[in-house]
């Protein structure tokens, strides 16, 4: 099975991948009242893809992730709140490309470090972002955030309306053509590349590859994709707080991936659903036990499953297909 | 005269006190076929590290065609024409073995940066990439992954990426070594049959196999050249007999 870019195998886009988009579709028609968690699970997706792109294609550890969501999400609450700037697609636009210039820097001074210094290194860069993000206030909203985004209606026509079917649509849209382009990428020659400097970077040196380089370039694209989620969040919610620069998000986007399976597009995809519907589901009823679960749940996953739920359903399909 | 296709000038190497390399002056002519032999642990794998800049080296001087490249990254110094193999074998294991081959022309082609065409539309690097493999007697393991292949197979494997590179200069680090005869005599005859003006440079401990493929021999002992010369010097060579061929290499 092959997941990446291959020069042995094809691209063509199978049957099982218009799953997502035909339960997205029917959750639209069949569970109105979950709009509003489905536009966030599809947040998370985004958010989860972009983490994937670089941990499980390319290989580099992060433990703050949410720098980049938090960045988009400020870029959004700052233009509009600050600056009476309220086009969703000017704030869109302008989230991923803050967010994509932050990766692009902090990139180019973390990415020739490796390992656990590359993992402080992350913890570091999003600690001192959260910390600017608490003292700037006049900037940032401090510790309130900012409430009060405006998002014009899109178009000039469709708002955002109290059941959250406008900022669904929007997010599945949104979510649609990332997950597109990233498609695309994924079975590229890039694509391909990255995974072998997952695979093997000192082989890739020996190729004629720089590393460094290439590495610099998918954070980047990761930091935009991470961005534009967070402006998503930033416009659904309407209003920006601290809390999308956490280490607690930057973990969460973590195991959701790490529960979906790492390296593969859908992991992104399935492990988001799985979290947050079951947060949504046993969080609320047994809010003392959810951490508790969710460790659990993790131990259960790196010992049993390392693949996260895809590679389990690969192993079963596997296991039925050869008796 | 023209320039060696890779020489080096006084070069060294320390992993803190311990001396790996000590002023190696070497120089690797245009086609040549030279070997690198001495006993375990001399350095033969450190230098050819510091050659391809996979290790810094920590003085002198190592000249590709001319330039220096000392301070140069070991990925340019891949796209000038250096190529390798890996002592112990270094693949991309969970990757089907033509994708091995592939990712290392798709660089040398420069086309890695591209985000949108699907790699499987590249026919060119596809084709090429078979072609090596069937050089190698691998075309009916094209598809299946590097790790379920035996240990001789992945060798030859290492030699299909190599070739994929067309370098100017070809390092071998013992190709061969623990590879079945079967193996190893394909290797020996692709060797054979690879254009003469390549320059390779073989660090083998079978003397057989440098006796039959060398013209020059150098000989490295403890970091430092004991002597350079050709194969029958070599074979004659009464130190070279103490230090190296003296425990039993070749009879
Ligand atoms: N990264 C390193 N750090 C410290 N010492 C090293 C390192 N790499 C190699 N050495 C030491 O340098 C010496 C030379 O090693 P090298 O691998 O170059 O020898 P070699 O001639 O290739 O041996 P062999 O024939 O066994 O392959 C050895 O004593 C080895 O232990
Ligand atoms: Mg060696």
């Amino acid at each position: 099975m092959i997941r990446s870019g291959s020069y042995s195998g094809h691209a063509r886009i199978g049957i099982m991948e218009a799953l997502p988009w035909i339960a997205a579709i029917a959750v639209y028609f069949l569970l109105p009242e979950y709009l509003s968690l489905g536009a966030r699970i599809m947040i998370f997706i985004l958010f989860t893809l972009s983490l994937d792109l670089i941990l499980g294609y390319a290989g580099i550890i992060t433990l703050g992730h949410s720098v980049f969501l938090g960045i988009g999400a400020y870029t959004a609450g700052i233009l509009s709140v600050k600056l009476n700037v309220n086009d969703p697609f000017l704030q869109l636009i302008a989230g991923c490309l803050t967010s994509a210039l932050f990766g692009l820097v902090s990139g180019a001074v973390i990415l020739r470090t490796r390992n656990l210094t590359l993992l402080m290194l992350t913890l570091a860069i999003t600690a001192i972002v959260y910390e600017i993000g608490n003292k700037a206030s006049s900037l940032t909203g401090g510790a309130d955030g900012l409430p009060g985004v405006q998002v014009n209606p899109f178009f000039g026509t469709f708002e955002f309306d109290l059941w959250g079917r406008t900022g669904y649509v929007y997010c599945a849209i949104v979510l649609f053509v990332i997950w597109f382009v990233v498609r695309r990428l994924i079975y590229s020659p890039f694509g391909a590349m990255l995974t072998g400097i997952r695979e093997n970077t000192p082989r890739m040196h020996a190729l004629g590859a720089p590393v460094y380089q290439r590495l610099l370039i998918v954070y980047t694209i990761s930091a935009g994709i991470a961005g534009i989620a967070g402006v998503l969040m930033t416009q659904v919610t309407q209003s920006v707080g601290l809390n999308v620069l956490t280490f607690e998000v930057a973990g969460d986007v973590l195991v959701m991936l790490i529960l979906g399976g790492v390296g593969r597009i859908y992991g992104a995809f399935v492990g988001p659903v799985v979290y947050m519907v079951a947060q949504d589901l046993l969080a609320k009823q047994f809010p003392e036990y959810w951490s508790f679960g969710v460790g659990i749940l993790l131990v259960l996953v790196v010992f049993f499953a390392r693949g996260g739920i895809l590679g389990l359903v690969d192993k079963i399909v596997d296991r039925a297909r050869t008796p | 005269m023209s320039a060696p296709a890779l020489e080096t000038r006084d070069l060294c190497k320390q992993f803190g006190a311990l001396t790996v390399a000590s002023n190696i002056n070497f120089r690797l002519e245009p086609g040549a076929r030279h070997a690198l032999i001495g006993p375990n642990g001399a350095g033969k794998t450190t230098f050819v590290n510091m050659l391809t800049g996979a290790l810094p080296a920590t003085s002198g001087k190592i000249m590709f065609g001319g330039e220096d490249i000392t301070q140069m990254a070991q990925a340019a110094r891949t796209k000038r024409g250096l190529g390798r193999t890996f002592q112990i074998t270094s693949l991309f294991r969970d990757l089907p073995v033509l994708d091995n081959v592939a990712l290392g022309i798709a660089e040398r082609e420069g086309v890695s940066l591209n985000v949108w065409k699907p790699a499987s539309s590249y026919a060119s690097i596809r084709d090429e990439s078979m072609a090596h493999l069937e050089t190698m007697g691998l075309g009916p393991e094209a598809l299946l992954c590097v790790k379920d292949l035996p240990y001789g197979k992945q060798r030859l494997v290492e030699i299909a990426i190599a070739l994929g590179l067309k370098p100017k200069v070809l390092l071998l680090d013992e190709p061969a070594a623990g590879v079945p005869s079967l193996e190893s005599g394909r290797i020996l005859d692709v060797l054979a049959d690879l254009p003469k003006d390549i320059a390779i440079l073989i660090i083998e401990h079978d003397m057989d196999i440098v006796f039959r493929f060398a013209q020059r021999i150098t000989v490295l002992v403890q970091g430092a050249v004991l002597t350079e010369g050709t194969p029958d010097e070599i074979a004659g060579d009464q130190r070279v007999r103490d230090v190296y061929l003296g425990e039993g290499g070749h009879d």
